[in-house]
């Protein structure tokens, strides 16, 4: 029963690292980087949200604003900075997507201050059912997940830019020399990314609390995901998140609770020994 | 007035010069072919003309426009596809929307031109919901072709289309290729299989080292003996 | 500020700048000489500093260790656990791609920081380890005359470092390695193993960076989780390395300065000027000066302050 509770769980984290995922995997087989400041993409959301709801707003209401503002920062930072860099080395990007990190995080800091913070102080009683509790707010989060990823499919699947977007991630020079309008789709790559992240940070937000460095913490189990579904591989980032949340909280039961990071990271690794290309990867490095 | 004119090239890829001073014309409806030893600079020509690599002197002209050192997105607008040699599929997508990818800048009822694709191209009618990833290297050089010609170009650039095939397919690409050419439309080709490809053509280039050695009909270049010396049997 | 209060407060800048000094040379050998992205920076530091202060600090029965070695012993120690963990993490990940390195790095990192914080046995967990000994405190008693030799010890170790680092760089270990950075196909066309010379750079760096943290260590005095937050120390180490020049030993050394006054600098002005509920807050107004500064260095000079030396001469 106990495994079953921690199995939940890990759906409901696998949710939120599946949505960091999804990002960063379009991004990292597009822009051939690895995007370091998706995690405080996400904690720049769950901010934004909670500038909302601290004068008054409805979570749900803030979301959809704070998703517009989360796109916004990204595609500012494109702009600024990371477009202005694709042409050199990409470690530099990565260097550069650090730093952009850091700025993001220093930025909350200096206007929440660094204690944690909540959207609600309200307790939550859990449901109960077939022996197994979930939090109300679990449970939304998993509905909002599982919402969210069917449109994703949707996207990806049934509208042209969607396709794109795949194709793109599957192989950049091939798209560009078929014609397909690539800087249109990096745009929207990093909307796409951005509003998934900003849902992930907000339902971190909701199932644990907000502090500057939430985003921060989840980038390594969002890239485990990542890594193990394949980079550029959309469906992957979904099955790579939900394992890495399922095997991240069902460690527990052999190990303190403290390490569950380690286990997203140990199944990074083994990835990247196996096979690096990830579970769906098609042997493209 | 060629359809194609390249006249006097000289560049590579940011380093040496690969390409010495090479020339060569396509007319409308022509099938060209280039051969050569490894090395002599065949493919890095094709891509110059498509903008894949970079020119420091000499000139590209295609439809009396000049398209010297255009970039890629710019020269398929003008009506030339360009088929790479490898990774020249999506493979997480379907047939049907790699072709799809194909004619991405246009839009309205496309169902035309799929239609003529999969005419062409038969086999891939039947395998339309199928990553291209799964497919065989043959099958997947359809979908790649395929995946150039829905924009209807004018000129088809293909980088040694029959490489690593079995011979059947072999064959049954080179047949298509055929009637490609018999549609109208004008192929540029690099090829390593150079016997059968100058076969079909109506004229071939030779490169040896980045410059022009022989040109002439593709008849005349198989009945050559210096050229059958130099490399045929491949 | 009275002179003497200024006078301390300059040799413990220059003791801290020297430190960083350790760390950004070791970082150079990876990033600059052979072209790995190690975010991982904080990792060795932990170790270097943990493993002086189990070795030196004195005898107890919570943790492991206090065996009240020499403080020398300590800095060997150091050396020699850094080295093996970058060994154990290196044949793990270097045949990758570098943004893996990077990602691996970062997870590193992470771990490291987990068990000494968690694995009470060994560390003492977040309370941390007090009462690491300054070395010679036996003879000269603590008091300012300890933290001058220190800085002098400190100065020395520098300066060594950087000589035998010039001296690798220009050998012609540290050509295999700038070949290596610069075009793989071209190296292994030389039979030369790449994982292999990468392998020796990935230990060496990080060597260097657990001496740096042993260094702070027995200097600080005391070791904690918390007392640093390790991405300060990480971030802080890579961006005096690009500001001063990667590539470049002496741009290291440079970078470590400048960044370290603005650094400093900031900390001063802040703690003068402003409110203390605020204080927090300027710490990250501090860092996010950094990281623009960092962005800005990348868009426009992004060699850094001092190119490296073309290769071969001086």
């Amino acid at each position: 029963m106990e495994i079953l509770q921690l199995a939940l769980f890990g759906l409901v984290l696998g949710g939120i690292i599946s949505l960091g995922a999804i990002g960063v995997s379009l991004l990292f087989g597009i822009l051939r980087f690895a995007h370091f400041a998706h995690g405080d993409l996400m904690t720049v959301g769950a901010y934004a949200a909670l500038a909302l709801v601290a004068v008054g707003w409805p979570l749900w209401a803030a979301f959809p604003v704070a998703v517009l503002a989360g796109i916004l920062v990204a595609l500012a930072v494109d702009a600024l900075i990371y477009r202005r860099l694709r042409r050199t080395a990409p470690v530099i990007l990565l260097i550069s997507s650090v730093g952009v990190a850091l700025i993001l995080r220093s930025l909350i800091q200096i206007i929440w201050g660094a204690d944690t913070q909540v959207y609600d102080q309200a307790l939550q009683f859990p449901l109960r059912f077939w022996g197994l509790r979930l939090k109300l707010n679990q449970l939304y989060i998993l509905l909002g997940s599982v919402g969210l990823v069917m449109l994703v499919h949707v996207f990806l699947q049934y509208t042209k830019l969607g396709k794109a977007m795949r194709a793109m991630a599957d192989n950049p020079d091939l798209a560009k020399l078929s014609g397909i309008n690539t800087e249109r789709v990096i745009l929207y790559t990093w909307c796409l990314g951005a509003g998934l992240a900003v849902a992930a940070g907000i339902f971190l937000g909701v199932d644990t609390r907000l502090q500057p460095t939430m985003g921060w913490h989840l980038l390594l189990p969002v890239f485990a995901a990542t890594i193990l579904g394949g980079i550029g591989k959309p469906y992957g980032a979904i099955v790579g998140g939900m394992v890495v949340g399922l095997a991240s909280e069902l460690s527990t039961v052999v190990l303190p609770p403290a390490y569950k990071t380690a286990v997203a990271f140990a199944i990074m690794v083994v990835m990247l020994i196996v096979k690096p290309s990830g579970l769906f990867g098609g042997g493209k490095r | 007035m060629s359809l194609l004119t390249v006249r006097e090239i000289h560049g590579g890829y940011g380093g040496e010069d690969i390409l010495k001073g090479v020339s060569m014309t396509v007319d409308a409806g022509e099938m060209v072919v280039i051969v050569g030893p490894n090395g002599a600079g065949k493919s890095t020509a094709m891509k110059a003309v498509f903008g894949l690599a970079r020119l420091r002197a000499g000139e590209v002209v295609f439809d009396s426009q000049k398209i010297t050192n255009f970039r890629p997105d710019r020269v398929v607008h003008l009506g030339v596809s360009y088929v790479p040699q490898e990774n020249n599929v999506f493979p997480s997508l379907t047939v049907h929307e790699n072709l799809e990818m194909g004619a991405f800048i246009l839009s309205g009822d496309l169902s035309a031109r799929f239609e003529r694709i999969y005419e062409l191209f038969p086999p891939l009618k039947e395998k339309r919901r199928q990553p291209a990833g799964a497919l065989s290297g043959g099958q997947r050089q359809m979908v790649a072709m395929g995946r150039a010609l829905m924009l209807d170009p004018k000129l088809l650039l293909l980088d040694e289309p029959t490489a690593g095939l079995s011979p059947r397919f072999v064959e049954l690409i080179f047949d298509r290729i055929r009637e490609i050419n018999a549609q109208g439309v004008s192929i540029l080709m690099v090829e390593q299989n150079a016997r059968a490809a100058l076969q079909l053509a109506h004229r071939g280039y030779v490169l040896v080292v980045g410059r022009n050695r022989v040109e002439d009909t593709g008849a005349a270049l198989l009945a050559n003996r210096e050229v059958a010396e130099m490399f045929l049997g491949g | 500020m009275e002179l003497q209060g200024f006078i301390d407060y300059g040799v413990f800048f220059i003791t801290f700048t020297g430190i960083y000094a350790i760390f950004a040379l070791g970082l150079n050998v990876q990033w600059g000489f052979t072209g790995l992205f190690n975010i991982g920076v904080a990792a060795f530091w932990a170790v270097g500093s943990y493993t002086t202060a189990i070795v030196t600090s004195a005898p107890n029965e919570v943790y492991l260790g206090g065996f009240g070695l020499p403080v020398a012993l300590g800095w060997v120690a150091a050396m020699v656990t850094s080295g093996i963990l970058a060994f154990l993490v290196g044949i793990l990940t270097l045949r990758l791609r570098e943004d893996y390195l990077a990602i691996a790095s970062i997870g590193i990192a992470e771990i490291v920081r987990l068990v000494f914080k968690n694995e009470e046995w060994l560390t003492n967990g977040v309370r941390g380890i007090a009462g690491v000994p300054r070395p010679l405190e036996g003879w000269l008693g603590s008091g300012d005359g300890l933290f001058r030799v220190y800085l002098v010890l400190v100065v020395g170790l520098v300066v060594l470092l950087y000589f035998l680092l010039e001296r690798a760089r220009r050998s012609p270990w540290g050509r295999v390695l700038r070949a290596v950075r610069e075009d793989e196909a071209a190296a292994s066309a030389c039979g030369k193993s790449i994982v292999s010379f990468r392998l020796q750079a990935f230990v060496a760096g990080s060597m260097i960076m657990g001496l740096g943290g042993a260094v702070y260590a027995n200097f600080v005095g005391f070791v904690s989780p918390e007392a640093f937050d390790p991405m300060y120390a990480t971030f802080l180490v890579w961006v005096m390395l690009i500001a001063g020049g990667s590539g470049n030993n002496g741009g290291a050394i440079l970078g470590c300065f400048i960044i370290w006054v603005i650094w400093s600098g900031t900390e001063l002005l802040i703690n003068l000027y402003m409110p203390p509920e605020l204080i927090a807050r300027g710490s990250a107004l501090r860092l996010l000066l950094v990281g623009v500064l960092l962005e800005v260095i990348l868009l426009t000079r992004p060699a850094g302050l001092l190119p490296e030396p073309r290769t071969g001469d001086r």
